[in-house]
């Protein structure tokens, strides 16, 4: 007999070991799907793997895959803290890339120092403004925010599609006849490129740079100061907040804000690293905002493990873009994306109850006479 | 007790990680006895009646109803055996009438038909009340009947499935002390019919008041079964406690009563349901005094200390801390003018419980100049602060990184107390301060109560424990319906006038 107990106390390398474990687990279970499947499962993960990051030119792909689930990640991360449930990274990402691009086409092509951080800031801008309509929603009406974030998620996909294939939006390229039949968003400025380091031979995106930089600004937040304190006491009992006399309203307009404005950098780094126009069938596509909120949780909001795990799924992702084909279905990174995260959820069981094994002393034969 | 057994349990083992909850208990009751069950808490009472009732399986041991062995897989069964239980927290549903809270779950009789006849029912349910004399109306909705009108249903629900033996749970809290000697005779009459009651409690008056035999049970064993009339209050509290025990008695203070702390003045507020909980409360607590409020359970006690504290908006009437008018609902106004509170909810409220005990130690003063240098916090300042209240209060089992819900309530209470304590108020609202605790906490609260007091701070008790009151307070108003019917000096007040107070009744 199984039994599942509360673990009294739990130790430290649990936090590790069982991540890991899960991890595991996923690819054996991944293994039984890829049998039934005809696929040699071990050829597959091996040719997953090289593809993600078996080379430099896999892993700079790898990187570029990464760069907005970090974004996105932290955005979940930084509302889930709080027991804000801000399903919205995936609109608030559209909303920061059109304003960022709105930007870079705007400051025309003078200098990246003054494009560029203006591209961060309208990102910011746009990632929150969109974030607080389900904010206010919440605070002052008491509306369930994972509701009215998600919903927005769909006016964000539909607004951004609309300034470029439905109307002739400033965002839109009409200078030629053919992208007046074809549409495309006007190419950015060359000012409005983000730069890009190199170590070695790895080729390193400005978001993502910027990505770890908010990581760890969020860390700080989070465990070092008031604002953070007070999030942690509201996001464990709204009861105990309002006795200590703590703002709870200002607070989730302020966390809301704040995962809207990372998930708009996110939408800004976009523009400005990756695509150089404003792409709605790219980003809608991607789907960053969603596979943040699996980010999130598998990083158990915290801020450094979300850049850890957004450079693997985004490293599998990468792989899926490449391998897909006759031989590997499209689909295949994909489920393995779901067992990583029902695995990982699984564990998170392991953590707080420990198993038992027990001879069973007594089960039926103890059934009497009535 | 000549009498068969109707329930005999015979070594009973129940261990949960880290603590053995039943250890080789025996209890035995035979029909048409009252039963008590006492212990403190933490002594596996719950356990006990847990098992009893099937809702949990005991690891050792075996159940025997009226001499026939049993094991019970899940609580239906347990129900099926005919035994019932009152729990401390209702389980009715407060939309539905009377009637059907009665045949809820009740899936052998009525409450199995596909249609049920509402009218046979409620004809039953009156029926019942009449001869057990709880009458309740059994068209009555359940949110609309006071706590120990739901108690009667309750009970009336056990009457209706036959129930041979009932189990109830502290079922005084939420009774005025006359409600509580009718709740005596009525279990009274059910004992003489044959049923078994299990009646567990704390509360030793109430054990020698109501049962034939007392099972004491500490820390998991059964220390001694003997017969109620062979027994004192004092010696049950030893066998209790383990040692001899002075009973909750009035300890005299030197009382030094100062100017007015804490005045309120003609005070409504709603309740969550958006009526009216506080009517017009007035009160003075001076400082160095210890003024209670008395009443039953849900008579607007909470609604009143969250409106002092500032955590709730009031309709009407101003709250004066020396002196000066506190902005009504700002909870950071109130600790600012120096309002300390203890909440009644303390594991939820006065806590948050999954953040460290030091963080907890700083939950009102984290903005303060010493905690936190600009937006940062003095982390190290902190976990410092927090070492030395653990150890200056004595909180057992207490390091400042450990998550404050793995405490007992008694340490958590201290946790609560040592913070309040800390930002030297000047006056204190402590709502229900010992509800939960053993004897030991009980008195470390007490002590530190009168300490309170005596160094100048006016403290405004709230509970329903009119032991804990008699022994603390210098004035008792007492509340009822939201309003403060009365008001006593404790020197003279008595329990019969007390509770006629909290029943309703006014003071000729």
């Amino acid at each position: 007999m199984i039994r599942i107990e509360r673990r009294l106390v739990q130790p430290k390398w649990l936090s590790v070991a069982v991540p890991v474990g899960s991890l595991l687990a996923a690819f054996v279970l991944m293994g039984i799907v890829l049998l039934f499947t005809h696929h040699p499962p071990l050829h597959t993960f091996d040719r997953l793997l090289r593809a993600a990051f078996g080379s430099e030119q896999a892993l700079n792909d790898s990187l570029v895959s990464a760069t907005p689930l970090i974004f996105t990640g932290l955005c979940a991360a930084v509302a889930f803290r709080m027991q804000l449930f801000n399903i919205g990274g995936e609109g608030q990402l559209y909303a920061g890339a059109i304003l960022g691009a709105a930007a870079g086409i705007a400051l025309g092509d003078h200098t990246s120092w003054l494009s560029v951080p203006a591209m961060i800031v309208a990102g910011a801008v746009g990632g929150a403004a969109l974030a607080l309509v389900p904010a206010v929603l919440r605070a002052y009406f008491s509306t369930n925010e994972i509701i009215t974030s998600l919903m927005l998620n769909y006016v964000g996909a539909l607004v951004v599609t609309y300034l470029i294939f439905d109307s002739e939006s400033y965002w839109r390229d009409t200078s030629s006849p053919t992208a007046k039949v074809f549409p495309q968003g006007k190419p950015l400025p060359d000012a409005a490129s983000w730069p890009v380091s190199h170590v070695g031979s790895l080729v390193i995106p400005f978001g993502l740079l910027l990505g770890i930089v908010i990581a760890t600004f969020v860390w700080l937040l989070y465990g070092r100061t008031r604002f953070g304190f007070e999030v942690q006491v509201i996001g464990d009992s709204q009861r105990a907040a309002a006795y200590a006399g703590m703002r709870t309203r200002r607070k989730i307009l302020a966390v809301m804000a704040l995962s809207g404005a990372i998930a708009g950098i996110g939408g800004a780094s976009q523009d400005g690293d990756f695509r150089h126009t404003l792409d709605p069938r790219g980003l809608t596509a991607a789907a960053y905002g969603y596979t943040g909120i699996v980010i999130a949780a598998l990083a158990r909001y915290n801020p450094f493990a979300v850049c850890l795990v957004a450079f693997l799924l985004g490293g599998l992702q990468n792989a899926g873009f490449t391998l897909q084909g006759a031989d590997f279905p499209s689909g295949l990174v994909g489920v393995l994306q779901g067992l990583i995260l029902f695995c990982a959820l699984g564990g998170e069981l392991l953590i707080r109850y420990r198993l038992r094994f027990v001879r069973t002393p007594r089960a039926s034969e103890a059934e009497a006479p009535a | 007790m000549a009498a068969a057994a109707a329930v005999s349990l015979r070594g009973i083992t129940k261990r949960f990680p880290g603590v053995v909850a039943n250890d080789a208990v025996d209890f035995e009751a035979a029909e048409g006895e009252v039963h008590a069950l006492l212990g403190e808490n933490g002594a596996g009472k719950s356990t006990l009646s847990n098992i009893l009732t099937g809702l949990y399986r005991p690891d050792e041991g075996e159940i025997a109803i009226r001499g026939h062995v049993v094991s019970f897989s899940s609580p239906r069964e347990a129900l099926d055996a005919g035994i019932c239980m009152v729990h401390q927290h209702f389980r009715l549903v407060p939309p539905f009438t009377v009637a059907e809270n009665v045949i809820l779950g009740d899936h052998r009789g009525e409450g199995r038909k596909f249609s049920v006849h509402p009218r046979r029912i409620e004809r039953r349910v009156a029926e019942l009340g009449e001869r057990y004399r709880i009458a309740v109306d059994p068209r009555a909705r359940i949110w609309q009947l006071s706590l120990g009108e739901q108690q009667r249903v309750e009970i009336l629900k056990a009457l209706y499935r036959e129930a041979s033996i009932l189990i109830l749970d502290e079922p005084t809290a939420v009774l005025t002390p006359q409600e509580s000697e009718s709740l005596f005779e009525t279990l009274r009459v059910m004992a003489d019919e044959g049923r078994t009651i299990v009646f567990i409690s704390h509360k030793l008056n109430e054990v020698k008041a109501v049962s034939d035999r007392v099972t004491v049970l500490r820390g998991g064993r059964n220390v001694a079964t003997v017969a109620t009339s062979e027994a004192t209050p004092r010696s049950l509290a030893a066998l209790m406690v383990g040692h001899e025990v002075s009973l909750t008695e009035r300890v005299e203070r030197l009382v030094e009563i100062g100017e007015p702390v804490l005045e309120v003045d003609d005070l409504w507020a709603m309740g969550d349901r958006g009526t009216d909980a506080v009517r017009g409360v007035s009160l003075t607590v001076r400082s160095g005094e210890i003024v209670a409020i008395a009443g039953v359970a849900g008579n607007g006690q909470r609604e009143l200390a969250e409106t002092i504290t500032g955590m709730r908006r009031p309709s009407r009437g101003a709250v004066n801390v020396e002196g000066r008018a506190l902005g009504g609902g700002d909870a950071r106004a109130a600790i600012g003018a120096g309002v300390a509170h203890v909440p009644e909810d303390r594991l939820h409220t006065g806590v948050a419980p999954s953040l460290s005990i030091a963080s907890n130690l700083v939950l009102k003063s984290y903005r303060g100049r010493g905690v936190a240098k600009g937006p940062l916090l003095r982390l190290r300042t902190i976990r410092d602060h927090a070492a030395r209240l653990i150890a200056r209060y004595d909180v057992r089992g207490g390091a400042p990184e450990l998550p404050a819900r793995r405490l007992s309530g008694g340490n958590l209470q201290k946790v609560v107390l040592a913070r309040e304590f800390e930002g030297s108020p000047r006056a204190l609202v402590v709502a229900s301060p010992t509800r939960g605790l053993d004897v030991a906490a009980i008195e470390t609260v007490h002590r530190y109560l009168r300490d309170a007091a005596s160094s100048g701070v006016g403290v405004l008790l709230i509970s329903e424990d009119l032991d804990e009151i008699r022994a603390l307070a210098d004035r008792i108003a007492v509340i009822y319906e939201g309003a403060i019917v009365g008001e006593l000096a404790a020197a003279v007040a008595t329990v019969e006038e007390l509770g006629l107070l909290m029943a309703g009744g006014r003071r000729e």
